[in-house]
Parts: structure tokens; sequence; C-alpha cells
């Protein structure tokens, strides 16, 4: 609740995150009030310039397409796989961090020399493999991204299971004849929330940037779906004749990762999280 | 200390192995091949392109047979851009993405460590703020939305600098994906040496420094800098991978003849001897940063130099 306060206090914080929820629901029921969809021609209209009293408000793409319901449809595809894939990269990094933090010794050592490996590996070519491989679907992206964003998740659960491991409750629920199991899910992780919180909300910009550059470069979002990506991507082969092709969705990217990283930095303070 | 960086480096080969194994099943697993068209080429033809590339023998002796080229420093014909070896094409492109990423990152060092001194120096100041500012800008905007925007204003509008392309020599090409490429990595460690600087400066040994009465500049140049840069260095190895991802989308940009394509190309095209020549230039370069940062710690922190 004191959090909750002193974030209310950051006013660049409440702005952000207020342009957060105005983008999310525009992303969600703004299409609604606009007749166009995202995969019709309309070949009166090819490339036409935005104009807020026409059809088109944000104008059409080269092949007519309507780019106001484009840059929607491509902001919820982006926060889609953003919160997904956070949501994956949470559960997969809080269960490992926790076991590990928890168990300690040997496995600990085990667990986190693997997470160690992992994060000096170039993953964005793994990533790039796993798509080529396996083809271009949506669910697969989520798992690909995820499977990347749970390292760092990892590490810092742990280093607060750490320290939650010698607080006398945790004594306590041992005396009382708990189990490991137990103990990590009843008595570590609820404590973790604080942490967990701050690390999922910069995980989630992190995330969606990581999935725009994918899409960037052909391997994430594909046709006649869009996500920021992909639009920035066609919108920068046209903007020579087109510059707003390229400039609503790089703007619409641009605002959404800088209001998120704002409200997670604003969190970070207001919860009083160490890096680390 | 000889010991431990021999330790390191004698660490450093399996993992490039496990990594060049890795993704040689990876990409071989992938369906489709090399020398899948839009027209089907007559199975006679496929069948001689297949064994004159060793492509009709099984992958454990495919991989036995890239490995023992490899030891002898020969990373195999393209199979895409026919007539040319991999180490052809990556010594053609390798000099551009190099020259582009080391002026990002010594731009994204010498202005990222002199901006967070500044704005720690001047904590709360509206300067200090400012600094701020442009780093969460620039952490939070990618590399692919800051070039194309650069392009149009600086580009298009004003018509200063070309948009895209590149001319053997020239600066002016350089400028824009430069930009874009060192803004992420020059705001993070503007930011961090911010962080570590203002923690500095209310330990002891500089309060002490002060109190000798030494000018600012001593105190800072002779006592701050060199701990105040250990979470630089240590953000080092990222900020190079940060580099080498950039550069895969900035040299598409902006048309630079690096190797940055090859990656994606190469992957999409089933070109396997390009692609593995790509992973293990990438590897290797990343490795070495990770050697390199060990050394420059010990550098910058004699603690660590004698034992832990």
């Amino acid at each position: 609740m004191k959090a909750l306060h002193r974030l209310r206090a950051n006013p660049g914080a409440t702005y952000a995150l207020g342009i957060i929820v105005i983008l999310t629901l525009g992303a969600l029921i703004g299409p609604l009030f606009n007749p166009n969809d995202i995969a019709t021609l309309d070949w009166a209209h090819v490339a036409a310039g935005p104009a807020l009293a026409g059809a088109h408000w944000f104008g059409t793409d080269r092949l007519g397409r309507d780019l106001f319901v484009r840059t929607l449809e491509g902001t919820r595809m982006s926060l889609g796989v953003g919160l997904t894939a956070s949501a994956i990269s949470l559960g997969v990094g809080v269960a490992y961090g926790a076991i590990a933090g928890y168990v300690g010794g040997r496995l600990d050592q085990l667990m986190m020399r693997f997470v160690e490996v992992l994060s000096g590996l170039p993953l964005i070519f793994f990533v790039i493999f796993l798509t080529v491989v396996f083809g271009r679907s949506p669910y697969l992206l989520f798992l690909t991204i995820g499977a990347v964003g749970w390292l760092t998740m990892a590490r810092i659960v742990r280093g607060q299971t750490l320290s939650i491991r010698q607080r006398e409750y945790i004594e306590a629920a041992i005396a009382s004849g708990a189990g490991t199991l137990r103990i990590i899910v009843k008595h570590v992780v609820p404590n973790l929330w604080g942490v967990v919180i701050v690390y999922a909300t910069l995980t989630i910009p992190q995330i969606i940037l990581f999935e725009s550059f994918l899409s960037f470069l052909g391997l994430g979002v594909q046709e006649p779906h869009s996500s920021l990506g992909t639009l920035i991507a066609e919108g920068a082969g046209e903007m020579e004749a087109a510059p707003w092709i390229l400039l609503v969705p790089g703007s619409v990217l641009a605002i959404l990762l800088l209001c998120l990283n704002i409200v997670g930095d604003g969190l970070r303070d207001a919860l009083d999280v160490k890096e680390r | 200390m000889t010991r431990y960086f021999v330790k390191r480096l004698a660490g450093a080969i399996p993992t490039l192995f496990v990594i060049i194994t890795a993704a040689f099943f990876l990409i071989r697993a992938a369906p489709g091949g090399p020398f899948d068209q839009e027209q089907r080429l007559p199975p006679e033809i496929l069948a001689n392109l297949e064994s004159a590339y060793g492509l009709d023998l099984p992958v454990w002796a495919q991989y036995g047979r890239y490995l023992t080229a490899l030891a002898h420093g020969d990373f195999g014909p393209s199979f895409k851009y026919k007539d040319f070896t991999v180490t052809e094409l990556i010594g053609q492109g390798f000099p551009v993405t190099l020259e582009l990423g080391v002026i990002a990152l010594v731009l994204a060092l010498g202005l990222g460590i002199p901006l967070g001194t500044f704005a720690a120096l001047r904590h709360n100041s509206a300067a200090d703020y400012a600094t701020m500012a442009f780093a969460v800008i620039g952490i939070a905007i990618p590399s692919f939305v800051v070039l194309p925007f650069l392009g149009l204003f600086f580009g298009i509008y004003l018509h200063w600098l070309p948009v895209a392309g590149w001319e053997p020599g020239s600066i002016r090409h350089l400028v824009l994906p430069v930009i874009a490429l060192c803004l992420p990595p020059l705001a993070y460690i503007a930011r961090m040496t911010r962080g570590s600087m203002l923690e500095l400066m209310r330990s002891p040994f500089i309060r002490t420094a002060f109190a000798k009465g030494l000018p600012l500049s001593v105190v800072i140049r002779r006592h701050a800098l060199r701990p105040a840069l250990v979470p630089v260095a240590g953000y080092l190895a990222p900020a190079v991978a940060a580099i080498m991802t950039g550069s895969l989308v900035v040299e598409t940009i902006a048309g630079l003849p690096g190797i940055g394509r090859y990656l994606v190309q190469g992957a999409l095209n089933r070109d396997y001897t390009l692609v593995m020549g790509m992973v293990i230039i990438y590897s290797t370069l990343l490795i070495v940063m990770g050697l390199l940062v060990d050394l420059l710690y010990a550098w910058l922190d004699p603690r660590i130099r004698f034992g832990h």
C-alpha cells in the first residue's frame, strides 16, 4: 500500500501508467470504432496520408490497408506477446530461482552454473535458429522469447530466497514439520512478490522489444497479422514517399516502451528493490 | 592470476565446441535444404549437387568432415553465394561490421562515462534530470526505430546525411548507423556510472581525499573513477552483445555491406556453412570479450588480483 502511494507520488510514473492504460484500451476496443479491418485493401486510397476527417485516420499503407487499425492490432499483438512471454519467464524464473536458493548446496551450484552458461551464450542466435527450425507460429514465439527471459528472473529470485531462508518463520515452518516443497510454495514464494513484480514490469518492455526485433527481421508475426515490428519494417522501406507508414507504428512502439520502462523504474524505486 | 586465465581460456574451448555442435545439428534439423528453389531441380542435378557438397552423407559424417575442415581453418563453401567461400564472404563484410561496432562501443564508453560522472556530480540538478531522461529514452527505444527516424529527419527532410548506402572510407554514411547503434549502450553506461559514482562520493576515502584539500578533478580522476568503473566493466560483454544484435538490423536498414545480414538470411536460406561461420565468429567475439572483462576487473579493482 505504501509502495502504491509512493508510486502515485511519482508524476512521471503515474502519467506513464495512464498512457499505457490508454494504449492498451485503444488496442483492445479501438478497432470497434473504426469501420476498416486489417486485411481489406482500399484501392482508391493507396499510401494515402493521414486524414482525421477521412476514412483512414492514420492513412493507409502501400496496399491500401488502414494504418490505424493495423497499428492497433500490432499494438495488441506486441502487448499480448509481451505479457504472455513475461508470464512464462516469470513462472519458470520464480520456480527455478526459489528451488535453487532454498535447497542450496550442490543443486544450487549446478542450477546457477547452468543459468550462467546460458546467459553467456548469444541467445539471439538460438531464438533465430528455433524460429527457423520450427516455423513461425505465434505460440512458438511466446515460448522461445519466454525461454530467454527467465534467466535474470531466476538469478534475482535466488538471491532474494537466500535471504528469506534465514528468517525465523522459515525456521518455524521447518520445526513444525513442513516439507521442502510446502515451505517453498507457502512461505518463500509469497514473500518474493516485491522483487518479482518489479522485474516482471521491467521484463515486459524487454520482451516487447525483442518480439518487434524478431518481427522486424521477418522472423516473428506473419502477414496479414501485424506487430509493431513488422509495421516498422514495412514503413522503413517506404519512408521517402510515405513517412507516416513508419512514423505511426514507430512512435507507438517508442512511447509504449518508454512508458513501460518508466513505470518499471518507478516501481523499483517505490518498492526499494536493490538490483542483484 | 596467469593460472586463472589459462583455466578460463581452456574453459572457453568446450563452450565454443558445444555452441558449434548445437548450431550444426539445429540448422540441419530444419525442414528444407539449401537447394530448395521455386522451381524444383531435376533429381539427378540435385543428387549431383548434394554429393558435390557432401550433403548425401549421414549427418554424423558431415559433422566430422565439418569439424576436420574447421580445425584447418576452413569454413567451407557457401551454398547460396555460389563461387564464394564463407571465409571470403565474412572476410569482405567483417571489416565494415567491425568498424561500425568499434566506433559505437568507443562512443558509448567515451560519452557515457563522462555523462554519468557529470550527472552524479550535479546530483538532483536540472542537468542530472536531463541526463537521466536521456538515459531512459536511450535504453527504451530500439535502434530499429531510432535509425529510420534519424534517416527521415536528417536524410530526407534536412538532406544533411545519406539515409542509406555505403562508400568505402566515407564517414558520412556511418554517422546515423553509429548513433542508432551506440545509443542504448551509451544510455545504459551513463546510468550505471552515475549510480556507482553517487554511491562512491559518499564513501570515506573520497571524503578523506577532499579533506586533504584535493581539487574535485583530481579526486575524480585519481580516486573515484577507477572503482566507479567496475560495474561498467561488467556491462562490457552485454554491451558488445547488444551492439552485435543491433548491427543485424542497423546494417539492413542502412544498407551497409557488413556481415549482419548473413545470419538471418543464411538461416532462412539454409546456407548451413554461412550460418555456422557467423555463429563461430560471434561466439568467439563474445567469449574473448568475457576474458577481456576479467582482465579489466583485475586492473580496476586490485582486490580481485590477490585471491578473491
